[in-house]
Parts: C-alpha cells; structure tokens; sequence
C-alpha cells in the first residue's frame, strides 16, 4: 500500500527534512520524491511506503497537515488509490 | 502508473474546483420493525438504525482521512414509513418521524429519508394517515425527509393524490412560516420514483433492496465547468468528450468511496448515483456550467438543449466508470441551492415555465422553488400535475419540491442556510386550476409505442 504526500508553498529551510522525519516517525518509508522550486514556490510530490505503518494511517494524515499549518505549507496526504481510480481505467 | 499531473489535477478538484461526495447514503429495510403497537415498532425501528448505521460517520471520516476527499452528508434511507404505519392503524403516525430523528441524532447523521408514501395507482393501509402527518412530522423534527410517490409511467397519475399534495405542502410551509417555510423544502411530490436514491428530500429505501447497503452520491459541478473553461473554442461534440471524461474521473472517485464504505461497514455495495448535484457555494454551479457553454444566463433560449447535452454526456463519462450505477443519475437543478440558478432566478430569466422545459431533459424536476404564500393548494397541485404528466410521458423520474413563501410575494427572498441555500420567490400563473384538481380519480398510464 502505498500514499502520496504532497507540499506546495513557500519554500523555506528544512520542509524534506521535517516531512521524511515524520514519516520515518510512522515507519512508513519513502520510495520516490520529485521536487521543484520555482522561483520561491516549493513544490514536492513524494510516494511512501504504508504497509508498514506504525500507528493510524489518519494519525500521519494528521501530522502532515498540522506540519503545513506550521509551516505555512499546504500538505495532502492521500491514499495513492484515489489517483490510480481516478485516472486510469 | 502515478503521474505528476494527475497528482496535482486531483488536488486541483477537490481544492479549487469544490470536488466532493455528496453523500454516502446507508439504505436500511425496516420490514422488519413492523408491530401492531405503534410504540414498539418505533422502538424497533430506533434500534435497527442505530444497530446497522451506528458506525456510518466514523467511518466517512475515516475515508475522509484516507483519501483526503471531503464528504459532505453521511445519511440513511428506510423503508417507506406508511408500509410501518399500515399495522398500527390507530397510533399517532408522528411517533415514527419522532423515533426517526432520535436515531438521526444517535448516528450524527445529516439526514434520514422514508418519512413516504407510495400511491401512484391508490392509497393502501397506513398511506393517508402518513401522508396527514406530513406537515406535523416535518414541523417537530428537524432532520427527517418526507416522499410521495403519485405517478408513473405503468400506473398513471392519481390525481386524488395530487389534489391531496397540493394541500400537504401548503400545510407543511404554513407550520414552519416562523423558520422560512423549512418543511416542504424536505418533502419531495415525485413520479417515478426510484428505490436507490441517495439524495434527499426524496431518498428512500425500496422494498426490492436488500436488508442493508451503501449508495453514493458524487458532485462536481465546479470541476465540469473548470474542464470547459480550458475550451472556450471546442464545438459542442468536443465539449460532450470533455464533460464525459470529467464525469469519468468524478465517478471512479464515488466507486471507490463507496466500495471502501462497503468493505468497512460490512454491508453490500448499492450503487453510484451519477449526479452533478450544485451548492450554493461559489464555484459548484450547474447554471454556471450551462453559462460556461455560450448561454449568456442560464434560462435564456438554448438552456434545454445545453442541459439535454449535459445530462447526457453525465450519464455516457459516468456509466463507464461504475460497475453499479442508480438512483437519479444526471444533472440536479435545485433553484435554491444553485448559485447561477439564483442569480438568474433573481434577473427573471429563469422562469418556472423554462424550468419545467429543463426537467424533460434531466435528472430531476422543478427542485427548490420559492412561490408566493398566497399560492392555492390547487395551484400547488396542478404544477405537481404538470410535473408529474413529464415523467410518466417521457418515462423518468420528475419531482416538485415547491416552497409556499407564507407572507410573503414575488421579489420576496427565504434564506434557508447550508445546503439548502436562499430563493427568490418566483411568480406564478394567477388562473384557478381548481376545477381539473377537484375532479378527482387517475390520469391513466400513456401509450408505449407510436412515440411522438
């Protein structure tokens, strides 16, 4: 099973770092991240590993929005089916 | 296989373009509750909806959660209430409405529908006694829905039950005039009515489902008009393809939430309602929608042949998309609860006349209209008749959800808040159809064939 976490806003120091922390937190491990930083956006879509996962799924759910209000960040954390519903038939 | 771009198109939806489920409806049977002594039977009946449901909103957050879609309702259908009220005869038939909301409050539900009455061929045991309580059920509860079903296309109209509706309504606005005229905006007059619906006022589960099951009803106007957006250009065949694949992608998501509620309460999947059901929020418009198309304001010439397009290319995007598809299916045009519905409503270019034109081409039929107070029972009738004759003729389901502003008149406006929206109160014809409404008896079911 399989999630995907996504940020986008403005880019400051430490969001790979405070958002792979928690997610090592959960054992719940990260398989890829792409990122980009245009201009000072921060945009970073990464896939993790939930089969795993120590404690509630909408525990880390949870976490990951309380970090983006935090920090300022809009921070999903979406079960990686409603995607792969969604766009392929 | 994951892409980046369908990665942020489904944030897009759900953040920008008000991407949502509807609701996820739980269909519970209540045959059997049924006792010949009123008090027990509603306690039965509590502790049937409590025992199958209790556990319903936990879990629509927990998929909340999961998949970080929003869903809006979490609601419960029963068995139509006068099957129940046919046993006890001389019992207070309010009881039920009263056990009913007690469990809506146990459960957190948004809403439970079934406060109904099937007679569209006669009134059987239990029918009139329902249908007389209607007003007060809806005046002392404050979440229960109410339904009648008074036409079809195999049985005809029965036109003692419209002319009876029409009294009902203006009752059910009467006892409410002090909170806007709440109560018939939650009863629903239809024809044709299906088993499957999850959408209220006229949900109610059909005594051809089974004991329990989870019905799903999706929305997204805001996301059809955000996909039309990107082709002012398109031809209307190219606009048909866009509205398909983006009612695809709106369907798949109401499969899976409805597949993963089925799997985690333990009951069998019923269907996907392919809907694109408005709010008055800014942005989940169907008029918009229809405006997005070229019309300058949604009701002007050619809103017809739009929404006819519409709820077809709905219906053609969604039914791949599903392996269970139900309910109403199509588009929704609720006046109240529709942004661009009410601006137009307000402009006087939205008639009830052009109204009841676009209920021959979609989903439902003339849905949360405001009318004067001063609107006669009759007149309420003759437009549910009118209503009513669309469906059997064309053979779809139409419903007259009409709000009698008591006190007030045309230019007036109600405010009924959350989803129910604000309506400006429509003007209607002043001419007395009381003496068709008082003759009484069956409209009998139409021809077949020779179709013209």
């Amino acid at each position: 099973m399989r999630a995907v976490v996504t940020v986008i806003g403005k880019d400051t120091v430490g969001i790979l770092h405070k958002v792979s922390g928690i997610c090592a937190e959960y054992n719940v491990n990260v398989i890829e991240v792409t990122q980009s930083v245009l201009q000072d956006m921060f945009a970073m879509i990464m896939l993790v590993d939930i089969s795993d996962i120590k404690g509630d799924f909408s525990e880390l759910v949870d976490r990951m929005t309380a970090l983006g209000t935090e920090l300022g960040l809009s921070i999903h954390t979406m079960h990686e089916d409603i995607f792969n519903s969604m766009h392929s038939v | 296989m994951l892409n980046v771009y369908n990665i942020l198109e489904t944030i897009r939806m759900i953040q920008d373009e008000c991407l949502d489920i509807r609701t996820i409806t739980m269909g519970i049977s209540l045959l059997d509750c049924i006792d010949t002594d009123i008090d027990i039977a509603c306690e039965k009946v509590y502790n049937k909806i409590v025992t199958k449901a209790g556990n319903l909103v936990p879990v629509g957050q927990q998929i909340e959660k999961e998949y970080g879609i929003p869903i809006v309702n979490k609601r419960i259908s029963v068995t139509p209430i006068a099957m129940l009220a046919a046993a006890c005869p001389d019992g207070d038939t309010v009881k039920f409405a009263k056990a009913l909301q007690r469990a809506a409050d146990t459960c957190g539900v948004n809403f439970i529908g079934g406060y109904s009455a099937l007679v569209h061929k006669g009134f059987s045991a239990g029918d009139m006694a329902l249908i007389k309580s209607i007003p007060e059920a809806l005046d002392v509860t404050q979440n229960i829905c109410s339904s009648v079903n008074i036409g079809s296309t195999k049985s005809g109209i029965n036109m003692d039950a419209v002319k009876l509706m029409g009294q009902i309504v203006k009752e059910a606005a009467e006892k409410t005039a002090d909170r806007d005229c709440i109560g018939p905006a939650k009863l629903v007059v239809f024809c044709n009515a299906v088993e499957d619906n999850p959408f209220m006022a006229g949900a109610f589960h059909g005594v051809g489902e089974p004991d329990c099951e989870i019905h799903v009803g999706v929305s997204g106007p805001g996301v059809v008009r955000a996909a039309l957006t990107k082709y002012p250009d398109a031809s209307i065949n190219e606009i048909a393809d866009i509205i398909k694949k983006t009612a695809f992608k709106i369907t798949r998501m109401g499969q899976l939430v409805g597949a993963r509620a089925s799997e985690l309460l333990g009951v069998p999947f019923g269907i996907v309602d392919l809907s694109l059901a408005p709010t008055p929020a800014v942005g989940d418009s169907v008029a918009h929608i229809l405006e997005e198309m070229g019309l300058e304001m949604c009701g002007t010439h050619g809103t017809t042949a739009c929404l006819a397009m519409l709820n077809d290319a709905v219906k053609k995007g969604g039914v791949m998309a599903s392996s269970t598809v139900g309910g109403l299916s199509g588009a929704f045009i609720p006046v109240s609860e529709d942004a661009g519905m009410i601006d137009a409503a307000v402009a006087g270019v939205l008639s009830l006349e052009k109204l009841e034109a676009m209920t021959a081409v979609c989903s439902v039929g003339l849905d949360m209209i405001v009318v004067p107070g001063e609107i006669t029972p009759e007149t309420i009738s003759a437009i549910i008749a009118d209503e009513a004759a669309i469906g059997m003729v064309n053979s779809k389901t139409t419903a007259v959800r009409l709000i009698p502003a008591i006190g007030k008149k045309e230019g007036d406006t109600l405010e009924f808040g959350g989803l129910l929206g604000s309506g400006p109160v429509m003007p209607i014809r002043e001419k007395s159809p009381a003496k068709f409404i008082n003759r009484g008896g069956r409209i009998p079911a139409p021809m077949q064939s020779l179709k013209n």
